[in-house]
C-alpha cells in the first residue's frame, strides 16, 4: 500500500485561491481561507457576489474566486441592499474593515441591519486603519497608541471604542450577531462556525447577520504575529466580548 | 396623439417606467419630492394587486427603496447597475452634492444608470427655487476624477419623459452614468403634452456582476490600480468612449438660424422664454435665431463654431446662474462673435420682455 | 389667444386646485396649457399661489409677469399681485374675505363673496371665473369632475358642481341687477 494513500482525501478549495498579499501573521489572510472554505462546503460559490470594502482587504476578489463589487469607502452595505434586492437568488456578502463599517460608513450599516437586509456581514475589527498607515479606528482602544494618537487613545479627545455587535443588537431586525476572534485554533474553528451560520441565516432567508472577528495588525501595532495575538486575546476581549449577541 | 396633462416629476416617473425602471433607491428633497412619491405610489399599489393575486402593472419595477442617505441612494444604484438592472435615482441640488462620491465611482467602473437632478437655489442650503447653478457640476464632473456624464437638458414637461428615456438606452449603450439636468419649475409645473414614444433598447449585459453561474471566470465591477500601466490602459479606454459620445451624441435645437445675425443660447426652462423673444424680436425685424443645447455633455460647440465663422458676430447668453454655461457657450464661439450674458439668478425666470430688450440691446 | 391667470390666496382654500382644473379643462378644450404652482414649507395658513397659461399656440415662458386674470382669496395677494395685474385685466376676488380694495381705474373689478356663498369657495370661484371670462363651457368642467373623482371620491362631485353653479349663477344675477341701474 502506498502511503499516499493513507492520506484522506480532502477536496481542492475552490474560491479560496490559495495566496493573499497581507502581511505575515494578518489575521486576513486566515479568514479569507475560512470564507473560502465556507462558502465551498456550503456550495454557493457561483451564486456568491462579494462586496469588497475600502482597506487592507480592498482586494480580496483577487484572493477569493466569486462575483464582486469595489465601492466606495463604507457604503457596502447600501450597495448590497440593493443586490440582495434586485437579485434575491445571489448570496451577498459585504466584507467590511473598522473604519469602513464603524466609522464612515456606520450610517449606512446601522440602516441596513435595521432593516433587516437579507445579507451577510463580516466585520474584521482590528482596531486601527491599517491600508492608510495605522491611525487610529473607532474602535481603537484606550491607551493604545496610533499614527494619529501617539500618546495613546484618550476618551476626552477621542470618546470611547465603539462596540458594534451591541450597537445593532439594540435594533429588532437583526437575526444574528456574533463576536468571534481568531487567535487561537479553537477561536478559528468557533469563527468558521459563525461564518457558516451567517451565510445559511442568508440561504434559508431568516435576515440580516453580521459575525464581528476580532482581528490583529502586526506591523501597525508595531507587534510580532505572536505578540499581536496575545494582545487581542488579553486586551482586545476586555473591550469587546466575545460571544453571540443575537440568534433567533 | 392624445394630448395628457402632467407634472414635470411626473413625467420623470412616467418615462422612468415605461424605459423599464426596475430599481430606484431616494432621499426626499424639495423641489424633487414627486419623484420618488411618484414611485412610491406605483411600486406599493403593484404590491397591493400582487397580494389580491392581481398581476402587476409595472412587472419590471421591483425594487423602491427610500434610503437613508443621498450617499446610500446613490451607493445603492451602484449595486444596481453592478447586477445589470435599470435603476435610477433622483434628488435636487445640496442632495446631488452629497451623491458625488458615488458618481465618480458609477463612472469609473462604467456602471449605466440614471440620475435625474431638479435644480434648486445654491450655494449651500439655497432657495428651492429654480436655477441652473449646477452646470459645472454636471457637465465638467461635480466628483473627483477624470469622468464624463451624458447630460440631458429638457425644457418641457414632455421632454421630462422623453430624456429620461432617452438616458436609459444611452446609459446602457455606453455603460456610463447619466444626468436630466432640469430646473425647479420644470419639475413642479404641469403642463399639456403628447407622450413621446421612446423605444426600449435592451443591451446585453454580460459584464454584470450576478454571480457566477456558468461563467468560469469572475465578474469584478471595480476601478483600482496598483500600478500606473493598467490604469493608463483603462482610462484610455473610457476616454476613447468619452470621444465616441462626443461624435455621436450631440443634440441641439436651432431655431429660426438660416438668415439670422444674432443669436440667443440658452437651455432648460429660459430656453423656451428666449424661444418667445426670438418671436417678438422677429416681429419687430430682427435677424435673431436660437441654439438650444439638448445634450450639455457632450456639448453642441461644433455648431456655435459654423455660426460664427461667417454668420453671426453677436450671441445673447441667458442662464439662471451667475454664467456657467457662458462658458461652453464661449469656447465653441472662440472669440469669433462677442457674446453677451444675461444672468438670473437668485430663483428668478427671467422674463420674454427682459430678454426682448436685451436682444434689441445688440441690434 | 393667450390667457394667463394667477391664482392667489391662503394655503388649504383650494388655490392650487382650482388653476390645475382650469388648466386641464383648458386642454380638454384644445388649448395648450401650463401650470406652476408656488412651492414652499408651507402646506396650510401660508400664502400660496399658481400661474396658469392657456394658449392657441405653444407656450413660451410658464412664468407670468402681467396676468389677463387675477382671482385672488386674500388679503396679502391682492395687495401682492394687484399690481402687476395687467390693463383691462379682471379681477376676481373674494368680496367675503376681502375687505380692503385698492384702487385701479383700468380693471374689471368682480367681487364674489365666494367663501361666504358655499365652503368651497374655490368652487364658486370656478363657477364666477367660467361665467366672467367664458373661456371654458361648465360642461367641460363638469366632465373633468366626473372622469377626475371617481370611486370613493365619486361623492364629492355633486358638492363641487353645485359650488360652480352657485358661483355661475351669482355673476348671471348680478349682471342682472347692473343692467336694471
Amino acid at each position: 500500500m502506498r502511503v499516499s494513500a493513507l492520506i484522506p482525501k480532502y477536496p481542492e478549495p475552490e474560491t479560496y485561491m490559495g495566496h493573499t498579499h497581507y502581511c505575515p501573521g494578518c489575521g486576513h489572510a486566515t479568514l479569507h481561507k475560512l470564507l473560502g472554505e465556507v462558502v465551498d462546503e456550503l456550495g454557493i460559490r457561483k451564486r456568491v457576489i462579494m462586496i469588497e470594502p475600502v482597506g487592507c482587504s480592498v482586494l480580496a476578489l483577487k484572493y477569493l474566486k466569486f462575483d464582486g463589487i469595489q465601492g466606495p469607502h463604507g457604503r457596502a452595505p447600501a450597495i448590497a441592499t440593493a443586490v440582495k434586492r434586485l437579485r434575491p437568488e445571489s448570496i451577498v456578502i459585504t466584507y467590511q474593515g473598522d473604519g469602513d463599517l464603524a466609522a464612515i460608513g456606520t450610517n449606512e450599516i446601522i440602516h441596513a441591519a435595521n432593516r433587516g437586509e437579507l445579507f451577510t456581514v463580516v466585520f474584521v475589527n482590528n482596531a486601527v486603519y491599517g491600508m492608510t498607515g495605522g491611525q487610529m479606528a473607532p474602535t481603537t482602544l484606550l491607551g493604545q497608541k496610533s499614527t494619529t494618537t501617539p500618546t495613546g487613545r484618550f476618551a476626552e479627545f477621542c470618546g470611547y471604542p465603539l462596540r458594534v455587535c451591541e450597537l445593532l443588537n439594540t435594533l429588532d431586525a437583526p437575526v444574528y450577531l456574533e463576536r468571534v476572534s481568531l487567535f487561537d485554533v479553537e477561536h478559528i474553528l468557533k469563527t468558521r462556525a459563525a461564518l457558516k451560520k451567517a451565510l445559511l441565516n442568508q440561504i434559508e432567508g431568516r435576515g440580516f447577520s453580521l459575525v464581528e472577528v476580532l482581528s490583529n495588525c502586526p506591523t501597525n501595532w508595531k507587534m510580532t504575529p505572536e505578540e499581536s495575538w496575545e494582545f487581542v486575546k488579553n486586551e482586545m476581549t476586555k473591550v469587546f466580548p466575545l460571544g453571540v449577541f443575537r440568534d433567533k | 396623439m392624445s394630448r395628457v396633462y402632467m407634472k414635470g416629476n411626473e413625467a420623470i416617473v412616467e418615462g422612468a417606467l415605461r424605459a423599464g425602471l426596475e430599481g430606484f433607491f431616494g432621499y426626499p428633497i424639495t423641489p424633487s419630492s414627486e419623484i420618488i412619491e411618484g414611485l412610491a405610489e406605483r411600486f406599493f399599489a403593484d404590491r397591493e394587486r400582487e397580494r389580491r393575486g392581481e398581476k402587476p402593472m409595472y412587472p419590471k419595477f421591483r425594487v423602491f427603496l427610500q434610503m437613508e442617505s443621498e450617499l446610500a441612494s446613490i451607493n445603492a444604484v451602484m449595486g444596481g447597475a453592478s447586477v445589470g438592472c435599470r435603476v435610477m435615482t433622483a434628488s435636487s441640488s445640496p442632495g446631488i452634492s452629497l451623491k458625488q462620491e458615488g458618481i465618480s465611482y458609477i463612472a469609473a467602473c462604467e456602471l449605466p444608470c440614471v440620475i435625474i437632478n431638479i435644480m434648486r437655489g445654491g450655494p449651500g442650503l439655497g432657495s428651492i427655487q429654480p436655477e441652473q447653478g449646477d452646470y459645472f457640476q454636471a457637465v465638467k464632473g461635480g466628483g473627483h476624477g477624470d469622468y464624463k456624464l451624458i447630460v440631458f437638458a429638457p425644457n418641457s414637461v414632455q421632454e421630462m419623459a422623453e430624456h429620461t428615456m432617452l438616458l436609459f438606452n444611452l446609459t446602457d449603450k455606453y455603460r456610463t452614468p447619466g444626468m436630466l439636468l432640469a430646473d425647479g419649475y420644470l419639475g413642479q409645473m404641469k403642463e399639456s403634452m403628447e407622450f413621446p414614444d421612446v423605444p426600449i433598447e435592451e443591451y446585453e449585459k454580460p459584464w454584470a456582476a450576478t454571480g457566477m453561474g456558468d461563467r468560469e471566470t469572475q465578474n469584478t465591477i471595480e476601478f483600482l490600480f496598483l500600478t500606473p500601466e493598467p490604469m493608463v490602459e483603462a482610462k484610455t479606454r473610457l476616454l476613447q468612449k468619452y470621444k465616441q459620445i462626443e461624435a455621436n451624441e450631440v443634440r441641439y435645437e436651432d431655431y429660426k438660424i438660416d438668415d439670422a445675425k444674432i443669436l440667443v443660447t440658452a437651455f432648460g426652462t429660459p430656453s423656451r422664454v428666449a424661444k418667445a423673444a426670438v418671436d417678438q424680436a422677429r416681429e419687430k425685424g430682427v435677424k435673431v435665431g436660437l441654439i438650444r443645447p439638448i445634450t450639455l455633455w457632450p456639448f453642441p460647440y461644433q455648431v456655435y463654431a459654423d455660426l460664427t465663422t461667417h454668420q453671426i458676430d453677436r450671441v445673447l447668453v441667458v442662464e439662471m446662474s451667475f454664467g456657467q454655461f457662458v462658458e461652453d457657450v464661449r469656447l465653441g464661439v472662440e472669440g469669433r462673435a462677442e457674446v453677451k450674458l444675461y444672468a438670473r439668478y437668485g430663483g428668478i425666470v427671467p422674463t420674454e420682455k427682459e430678454i426682448l430688450e436685451k436682444i434689441m440691446e445688440l441690434v | 389667444m393667450k390667457t394667463e391667470i394667477i391664482i392667489a390666496g391662503f394655503g388649504g382654500q383650494g388655490v392650487l386646485f382650482l388653476g390645475d382644473l382650469i388648466a386641464y379643462c383648458a386642454m380638454k378644450e384644445g388649448k395648450y396649457v401650463t401650470w406652476v404652482p408656488s412651492y414652499g414649507p408651507e402646506s396650510r395658513g401660508g400664502t400660496c399661489n399658481c400661474q396658469v397659461i392657456c394658449s392657441d399656440q405653444l407656450i413660451g415662458s410658464p412664468a407670468i409677469v402681467h396676468p389677463d386674470v387675477l382671482i385672488v382669496f386674500n388679503q396679502p395677494s391682492l395687495y401682492k399681485f394687484l399690481p402687476r395685474l395687467k390693463t383691462n385685466g379682471t379681477l376676481l376676488y373674494d368680496s367675503f374675505l376681502i375687505k380692503e380694495l385698492p384702487a385701479r381705474e383700468d380693471i374689471r373689478v368682480v367681487g364674489v363673496p365666494a367663501f361666504q356663498i358655499s365652503k368651497m369657495g374655490n368652487m364658486v370661484m370656478m363657477g364666477a371665473f367660467l361665467a366672467v371670462t367664458k373661456g371654458i363651457k361648465p360642461e367641460t368642467v363638469y366632465q373633468t369632475l366626473e372622469e377626475k373623482l371617481t370611486g370613493a371620491k365619486a361623492k364629492f362631485i355633486p358638492v363641487n358642481k353645485d359650488a360652480i353653479e352657485k358661483g355661475i349663477k351669482y355673476i348671471s344675477d348680478k349682471s342682472l341687477e347692473t343692467s336694471n341701474e
